[in-house]
């Protein structure tokens, strides 16, 4: 039997899929499970797609299906209000973290990352490890391209912090 | 520019959201200023860090043989979709579907009804077509080979002509089926891109213009003419695939 035209379009994706499921849902096997409801949601509504761009299609209702799995499962994780402000890193006091970075290692990143507000960790998955552009971002989070932008400025203000606080903290033992 | 709006537009420029002219202004303020040069390369160094091969997860495999089974067994009608989800679910996913379709979509108005179940149809004929490599049964850029196949297998005479002259090379003709009923394909190529016209006679006495659908990739353009109904699909820019819609209306009269 050959490919249907949804396996076709949307199957490619599986990875990007996976990918954004694990870093919103933070476990393996959580993961999976929204992956597998999002790919069937896709089917029921594929027939209503009319874009050219199957991956950020996709990626909203893998997005939402996180969103649904968290509120039912996890609702603390959701219950913090996020306030832009109050999280706000005012970007003119941001200092110099060069040699600190460098001492970064992938451990580290990932765990600073990991740490983020949700808000800001799903921007900086789609900006830097998926390679969406703000459009795409803004479509798929279902938020302006001003706020992708202010989220990714603060977003990476706060891992330049974790991560420099981190590394100091490894100098200091 | 000065720091400050230097300063706001860093990640703008590394994300490439910037027009040259802002991108050069940049560059220029960051190769004289110490400060920001500091900033900037911090940054960059986040961003290659996050864009390390170790950062990404991929599917593991046995992830793609279950959504693989899901999807099969949901798209078989005899049996219930496992959608393992609350109640609300339903709430959920119309909630979905309609920010899906508003803002993403970009969803194309069928002109026609019965239109979208068709260009579905047509797309997944072409999309097997290339798949299976099963382009043609007769493969022949003769027209004149071409057009005499089809008696015998269609009730009905398709217009076959070639257009290699002006870039769109005939490589053959087939049977395909759509709508519950065989019809004419024929084959084209463009370079790299394999077009498909389908031709089967219309049911209905008017006719129709060229309508164009998109479709994951896909460009088709439909219209009907003097009872004969045609769909040329393709992974062809929209623009190629209307030039070549215009030859063929021109020389098959159509």
């Amino acid at each position: 039997m050959p490919p249907s035209p949804f396996e076709q379009a949307v199957l490619p994706h599986l990875n990007a899929a996976y990918n954004l499921a694990r870093w919103i849902m933070r476990n393996d096997d959580d993961a999976e499970d929204v992956v597998q409801d999002a790919y069937l949601r896709a089917l029921r509504f594929f027939g209503g797609f009319r874009g050219d761009d199957a991956r950020a299609w996709l990626l909203a209702i893998v997005r939402n299906t996180c969103y649904d799995f968290l509120r039912r499962h996890r609702p603390q994780e959701l219950a913090d209000t996020f306030d832009e402000e109050m999280h706000t890193v005012i970007d003119g006091s941001q200092t110099p973290e060069t040699l600190l970075l460098r001492r970064a290692d992938q451990l580290m990143v990932r765990q600073a990352l990991e740490m983020l507000p949700l808000p800001w960790r799903e921007v900086v998955i789609l900006r830097d490890l998926e390679g969406l552009s703000y459009k795409q971002i803004a479509d798929v989070a279902g938020i302006k391209i001003g706020t992708v932008m202010s989220r990714l400025a603060r977003a990476r203000a706060r891992l330049q912090q974790l991560l420099a606080s981190g590394a100091t903290g490894e100098v200091a033992r | 520019m000065n720091c400050s709006d230097v300063r706001s537009l860093v990640h703008a420029h590394l994300d490439g959201e910037l027009d040259l002219m802002r991108q050069v202004e940049i560059d220029d303020h960051v190769h004289q200023c110490q400060a920001c040069r500091a900033i900037y390369d911090s940054q960059q160094m986040l961003q290659s860090a996050l864009r390390a091969d170790g950062m990404y997860f991929t599917a593991p495999p046995r992830l793609e043989r279950r959504v693989r089974a899901a999807v099969h067994s949901a798209a078989t009608p005899t049996r219930r979709w496992h959608v393992p989800l609350s109640p609300w679910f339903g709430v959920a996913a119309a909630a979905a579907a309609i920010v899906i379709v508003a803002v993403i979509a970009r969803p194309i108005v069928s002109q026609r009804m019965g239109g979208d179940q068709i260009a579905q149809e047509v797309l997944s004929a072409h999309i097997r077509s290339l798949m299976a490599s099963h382009l043609t049964d007769v493969p022949s850029s003769d027209q004149h080979t071409v057009k005499p196949w089809f008696a015998g297998k269609l009730d009905f005479s398709p217009p076959v002509v070639d257009l290699k002259d002006v870039g769109f090379a005939l490589v053959g003709g087939r049977l395909d089926y759509v709508q519950n009923r065989p019809v004419a394909a024929l084959a084209y190529r463009r370079g790299e891109h394999v077009i498909n016209l389908f031709v089967w006679p219309s049911r209905s006495n008017a006719d129709v213009p060229e309508t164009f659908d998109g479709h994951q990739g896909y460009n088709a353009i439909s219209w009907t003419r003097d009872h004969t109904t045609f769909w040329a699909v393709s992974d062809l820019n929209a623009a190629e695939l209307r030039e070549f819609v215009q030859l063929v209306q021109h020389r098959a009269g159509a």
